[in-house]
C-alpha cells in the first residue's frame, strides 16, 4: 500500500468545492432565458378529473404557459414504465397500469401531476399553479396493501383486477411445509416493515433546455444514473432520440435510491422547454419531495421458522404483502422479489425455504428501492424471527445464530443465491467482543439502579451487492444489463482522466477511483481526474445503486487499466530496447526489472502521442475502454450489536452503544467505507426508532415535512464503533464486496431486538416511538 | 418590489426583489451565491445557515428585506480567498461530508457554535445537542461531530500559541 493507493485513508479530492460552497448542484445551474416551473398536483388520493381550466392562471403576471397531460400525449410523449418483468406463479405477467406523466383522466395519489406552469419567477409560477382550476370527482381510496387486496376494495387500475400486481413465489413450498410439520419447534411471527421516505438532503430538481436550431435537448437532473435516464427517456418516453438528448447529473446531494428513477418532472420540463421556447427549471420543495419521491419498504409478512431438537433451522415459510403505491416505478417490481426473497437464507444453512409475495396497488406515492432495497426487509424479518426463536427456545441468541451459520463456501441457498465467501463466526465474535457481551448483565443491573431498562440486541446480516451479472438478471426479468463501463485516457503529458459510468452522489469516487489508478500506475492523485455524470462526455454506463460502484464500476476501470498497462509496457520496452515481459511499473516509472534502465511515465505517454518511435504497427495514442459484466453477486455480511436504555416512565429509547463488525471484502479507502457505515447505520436507526410515512384513511400524506417526519438528528444517535473483517470477494479483480447499504440493512433488527430485550415484551413495531414502547411496557 | 442593500462577504450589494423573497433566494438567485442551499423550506434542516450580523441564521426563515442593512457572511466568504478556516479544514480531514449538500450549513452552524462556546470548550454531548437544527442524511453525524470537536480544539491550541 502506497501513501495514496489502495487501503490508504486519503482525504477526499472532491471536498474542497463542497466546503467552500463551490459545489454545483442542479438547482445551482442557470442558463440564459431560464424560467421556473411549478406543478399543479392532485389534492386527492383518487379522483376523476372532470375539467381543467387554466384561463385565469394564463393571465397572471409573469406566466409564459400552462400545459396539461392532453397536450403532452398529443405530442407523443409516452407513459412511464417499470423496467423489470415479474411473472406470477401461474405464469401470467405482472399487471402494469398506465402511468401518465401528467394525469389526463384519473389521479391516483396525492401529488399526482396534473399540469405544469412556466413563469418568469419561482413565486409567479407557484401563484399561477394555485389559480389553475381543476375539477375532480372524488373516488374511494385505499392506502395499505392489506386493504387493497381485500375483496371489494376500490379498483385503482383497470389492468390489475383486485389491485393485485403479481402473486409470485420462490423456493419449494412442499419442502418448507414438511419441515414445519416435522419440526420440534416452530416460531411464528408477523413482521411489519415500515414505509419510509429516502430523503436525500438535496430535493429533486431538473432543468430542461431545448435548442431549436439543433433540435437538441439538454437535461440537468438529480440522477444516480444519467445514461439510464437518457436511454429510458429516449426509448420509452419519446422525448428525443439518444443522440439529440444530453443528460447531465452534476453534483448530486445524496440519492439512496430515490434518484435512480426517471420521474415525470424531467420528461415534462424537457417537453415544456420545446413547447414554451424557454429553458425550464423545476426544483422540488421538501413537501413535494415527500409527496412524489418514491418511498421505500412497506411490507407485511407472516413467518414460520422450523427448528429440529438440536435448534437447527430446518425450514422457513414466508408470506409477504408489499405495497407498490399508485404506479409501478422503474424497478419497483424487483424489490420485493429478487432483491428480497433471495436473501431469506441470511447467514444460515436452511434446507427448505418458500416465500410467496403478493404486491398491490394503493393510492399512495410509488414505492421502489430505498437504501438496501429488499435486503433490509429480508434481514429484519429473519433477525427478528431468529431472536424471537432464541427467546422461545431459551437459547442465547448468539449461540442460536452460531449453530446455524453457513460455514462452507461456496454455498448454494434454496433461493437462487450462491454465496461465494464469508466468515460469519469472525464478525459475530468481533462484535461480541467489542460490546463486551459477557459484561452485559452487570451493566443491566447498573441501569436498573437508575430506574432504566437496559437491553442488548444483535443482527447478523448478509446482503447481495455488485448488482449484477447481466445474463442472470435478464433471465429474472430485468429490462437492462447491469454491467459497468470505464475509459482510461492517458494524456500526452501523462496525466489521466478516467471516464466512468458510475455516478457519485456522496460516495467519494473522485478519490477512491483515483486511488486505484495510483496503485496501478504510481501517478500522483493530483494528476488523475474522474469524469462522470454527463452523457456527452462519458460512454454509456449503468450508474450507481446497490453498492455496485466498487465491485462493478472499479472492476471496469481495472479492465481498462490492464489494457493501458499492456500498451504502456510495449512502448516502454521498445524505448528501452528490452523485453516487454521484463517491464514493471513502479513509482511513476516503467523499469526493466533488475536493471537501472527506466523511462518515466510521462515520457512513455509523450512517446505514445508523438508516435515518432513506436513499435512496428502500433496505433498512436494511449486510451482504452472496457465494459465489465460481473460473474456473480457479491455478499457483504457482518454482525451488529446495539445496547439501549429505555426509560420506563416515558418509553424513550437511548442508543448507548452500537458496534458494527463488517466483511466488505477488500477496502480501497477505510475512511470512506467507515463513513458509508455510519450513514447507513443512522438511516437504519432512523427506521427503527423515528421514521415512518403516515397516510390517513383518505390518502392524505400526514408526514410531509420535517416537522412531521422524524429524521434522525445528531442527538438521536451515538458515535459508532466500526471494524472490518475481510474475506476477499473471489468474483472480481479487486476482491471488493460493497459497503453502501450494509448499515441500513443490518441495524433495524439490532435496535428492535435490543428494545424488546430491555422491556421483556416482543411486540414492538417500527418505528419504536416512545408511545409504542411505553404501551408495550405497560401492556401487562 | 423591495430595494435591498446589504454587505455580503465584505462587499456592499444591492438589488431589487419581490417583497416575499427569502434571504436564501436573494443570495442564490440575485447574487449567484449558490453555496447556501435549500433543503426543507420549514427551517428544520439548516442547509441554508448563514451568518447575519455575526449570528447563525437560517436564511430560509428571513426575508431578504429583513436583512437589508445587515452584514451577511455565507460559506463562500467564510475564509480568505484560497484559504480554509479550521472548521472547513477539519470537515475535510475527518470526512465530515459525503454528498456535500448539508455541508455549508453545517460549517456555518459549527463556526457559530465554536464562537459562542469559545474554542476548546465543546464536548460531544454539547455538539450533538447544538446540531439539533442541522440535518445530514449521509454521514450519520459521527464524523461531523468529530470534525467540530477537532476544529474547536485546534482553534484553542492556535489561540494559546498566539
Amino acid at each position: 500500500m502506497g501513501m495514496e493507493g489502495i487501503g490508504a485513508r486519503v482525504a477526499r479530492k472532491e471536498d474542497k468545492r463542497f466546503i467552500t460552497g463551490a459545489g454545483r448542484y442542479t438547482d445551482d445551474m442557470s442558463v440564459p432565458g431560464m424560467k421556473y416551473a411549478a406543478f399543479v398536483r392532485s389534492p386527492h388520493a383518487h379522483a376523476k378529473i372532470t375539467s381543467i381550466d387554466s384561463s385565469a392562471a394564463e393571465g397572471m403576471p409573469g406566466v409564459i404557459g400552462v400545459l396539461t397531460g392532453k397536450q403532452l400525449k398529443a405530442d407523443g410523449i409516452g407513459n412511464l414504465i417499470c423496467g423489470w418483468m415479474i411473472h406470477s406463479k401461474d405464469g401470467t405477467p405482472m399487471k402494469m397500469g398506465a402511468w401518465e406523466p401528467m394525469a389526463t383522466s384519473t389521479v391516483r395519489y396525492v401529488g399526482d401531476a396534473v399540469a405544469i406552469v412556466v413563469a418568469e419567477t419561482r413565486g409567479q409560477a407557484r401563484d399561477a399553479a394555485e389559480a389553475v382550476n381543476v375539477e375532480y370527482e372524488e373516488l374511494p381510496a385505499v392506502i395499505t396493501a392489506v386493504d387493497a387486496l381485500k375483496p371489494g376494495a376500490p379498483q385503482i387500475h383497470p389492468e390489475a383486477e383486485g389491485n393485485l400486481i403479481y402473486d409470485w413465489e420462490i423456493g419449494d413450498e412442499s419442502a418448507a411445509d414438511k419441515a414445519i410439520a416435522e419440526a420440534a419447534h416452530v416460531t411464528e411471527i408477523e413482521i411489519l416493515n415500515n414505509r419510509l421516505s429516502p430523503n436525500p438532503m438535496e430535493p429533486r430538481a431538473t432543468l430542461g433546455v431545448y435548442d431549436k436550431a439543433e433540435d437538441h435537448y439538454t437535461c440537468w437532473t438529480t440522477s444516480q444514473n444519467p445514461h439510464v435516464a437518457r436511454l429510458v427517456m429516449s426509448a420509452f418516453y419519446n422525448v428525443a432520440p439518444e443522440n439529440k438528448l444530453r443528460v447531465i447529473a452534476p453534483d448530486v446531494g445524496g440519492g439512496f435510491g430515490a434518484k435512480i428513477y426517471i420521474y415525470p418532472e424531467e420528461i415534462i420540463c424537457l417537453w415544456a422547454s420545446k413547447r414554451t421556447g424557454v429553458p425550464v427549471k423545476w426544483t422540488a420543495d421538501r413537501t413535494e419531495a415527500f409527496m412524489t419521491d418514491a418511498h421505500g419498504r412497506d411490507h407485511v409478512s407472516k413467518v414460520k421458522m422450523a427448528f429440529d431438537k438440536d435448534n437447527r433451522i430446518t425450514g422457513l415459510k414466508v408470506e409477504t404483502l408489499a405495497n407498490l403505491g399508485a404506479y409501478m416505478s422503474l424497478f419497483s417490481s424487483s424489490v420485493p422479489t429478487y432483491l428480497y426473497a433471495t436473501l431469506l437464507s441470511g447467514q444460515y444453512d436452511i434446507a427448505a425455504i418458500h416465500c410467496n409475495v403478493k404486491t398491490a396497488y394503493s393510492n399512495t406515492v410509488p414505492v421502489d428501492a430505498y437504501r438496501g432495497a429488499g435486503r433490509p426487509e429480508a434481514t429484519y424479518l429473519l433477525e427478528r424471527t431468529v431472536e424471537t426463536a432464541a427467546r422461545e427456545l431459551g437459547v442465547d441468541p448468539a449461540e442460536l445464530r452460531r449453530i446455524n451459520f453457513i460455514r462452507e463456501f461456496p454455498h448454494q441457498t434454496p433461493v437462487i443465491m450462491n454465496y461465494d465467501t464469508g466468515d460469519f463466526e469472525a464478525t459475530l465474535n468481533a462484535a461480541m467482543e467489542a460490546i463486551d457481551y459477557k459484561g452485559f448483565e452487570a451493566r443491566k443491573a447498573e441501569s436498573a439502579k437508575n430506574g432504566k431498562l437496559r437491553g442488548i440486541g444483535m443482527s447478523c446480516y448478509i446482503e447481495a451487492c455488485g448488482i449484477a451479472p447481466s445474463a442472470a438478471v435478464g433471465s429474472l426479468g430485468a429490462g437492462v444489463g447491469l454491467w459497468e463501463s470505464a475509459e482510461v485516457r492517458v494524456n500526452a503529458v501523462g496525466t489521466i482522466e478516467v471516464l466512468t459510468g458510475s455516478h457519485s452522489h456522496g460516495q467519494g469516487h473522485e478519490t477512491t477511483f483515483a486511488q486505484l489508478v495510483n496503485e496501478r500506475l504510481g501517478v500522483p492523485l493530483d494528476s488523475v481526474s474522474i469524469v462522470h455524470g454527463d452523457t456527452d462526455k462519458v460512454q454509456m454506463g449503468m450508474g450507481t445503486y446497490g453498492s455496485r460502484s466498487g465491485a462493478v464500476g472499479m472492476s471496469a476501470i481495472v479492465k481498462a487499466l490492464d489494457k493501458v498497462e499492456n500498451k504502456a509496457k510495449k512502448i516502454a520496452a521498445h524505448l528501452l530496447e528490452a523485453d516487454e515481459g521484463d517491464i514493471v511499473i513502479e513509482n511513476g516509472e516503467l523499469k526493466v526489472a533488475g536493471t537501472d534502465k527506466s523511462v518515466p511515465w510521462f515520457q512513455m505517454a509523450l512517446a505514445a502521442y508523438t508516435a515518432h518511435n513506436l513499435p512496428e504497427g502500433m496505433e498512436p495514442g494511449l486510451k482504452e475502454t472496457a465494459f465489465y459484466d460481473p460473474t456473480n453477486f457479491t455478499f457483504p455480511g457482518g454482525c451488529y450489536i446495539a445496547e439501549v436504555e429505555v426509560d420506563p416512565e416515558t418509553g424513550k429509547t437511548e442508543v448507548l452503544r452500537f458496534v458494527a463488525a463488517d466483511d466488505f471484502g477488500n477496502i480501497i479507502n477505510p475512511m470512506i467505507v467507515e463513513g458509508q457505515v455510519h450513514g447507513g447505520l443512522t438511516q437504519g436507526i432512523g427506521q427503527a426508532l423515528l421514521e415512518g410515512v403516515v397516510y390517513d384513511e383518505s390518502g392524505q400524506l400526514l408526514t410531509a415535512s420535517y416537522q412531521d417526519y422524524c429524521m434522525p438528528r445528531a442527538d438521536d444517535v451515538p458515535s459508532y464503533e466500526v471494524s472490518h473483517h475481510i474475506t476477499p470477494c473471489p468474483g472480481n479483480p479487486l476482491g471488493i464486496k460493497g459497503c453502501g447499504e450494509a448499515g441500513a440493512i443490518g441495524s433495524p433488527p439490532a435496535i428492535i431486538n435490543a428494545i424488546t430485550n430491555a422491556i421483556g415484551n416482543n411486540n414492538v413495531t417500527m418505528p419504536a416511538t416512545p408511545q409504542k414502547v411505553w404501551s408495550a411496557i405497560n401492556a401487562g | 418590489m423591495s430595494e435591498v442593500t446589504m454587505t455580503v462577504n465584505g462587499r456592499k450589494v444591492s438589488g431589487q426583489c419581490e417583497d416575499r423573497t427569502l434571504l436564501v433566494h436573494f443570495l442564490r438567485d440575485n447574487l449567484g451565491l449558490t453555496g447556501t442551499h435549500v433543503g426543507c423550506d420549514t427551517s428544520q434542516c439548516g442547509a441554508c445557515v448563514v451568518h447575519v450580523d455575526g449570528k447563525a441564521v437560517k436564511s430560509c426563515t428571513m426575508l431578504a428585506a429583513q436583512a437589508s442593512g445587515s452584514d451577511v457572511v455565507t460559506i463562500e466568504g467564510l475564509a480568505a480567498e484560497g484559504d480554509l478556516t479550521p472548521v472547513q479544514a477539519a470537515f475535510k480531514e475527518h470526512h465530515g461530508l459525503q454528498c456535500g449538500f448539508c455541508t455549508p450549513g453545517m460549517i456555518m452552524a459549527a463556526t457559530d457554535m465554536i464562537n459562542r462556546y469559545g474554542a476548546g470548550n465543546l464536548d460531544e454531548k454539547t455538539v450533538r445537542a447544538e446540531l439539533e437544527g442541522n440535518i445530514c442524511r449521509c454521514t450519520g453525524y459521527h464524523n461531523i461531530v468529530k470534525a467540530i470537536l477537532a476544529a474547536s480544539d485546534d482553534m484553542a491550541k492556535g489561540a494559546a500559541a498566539a
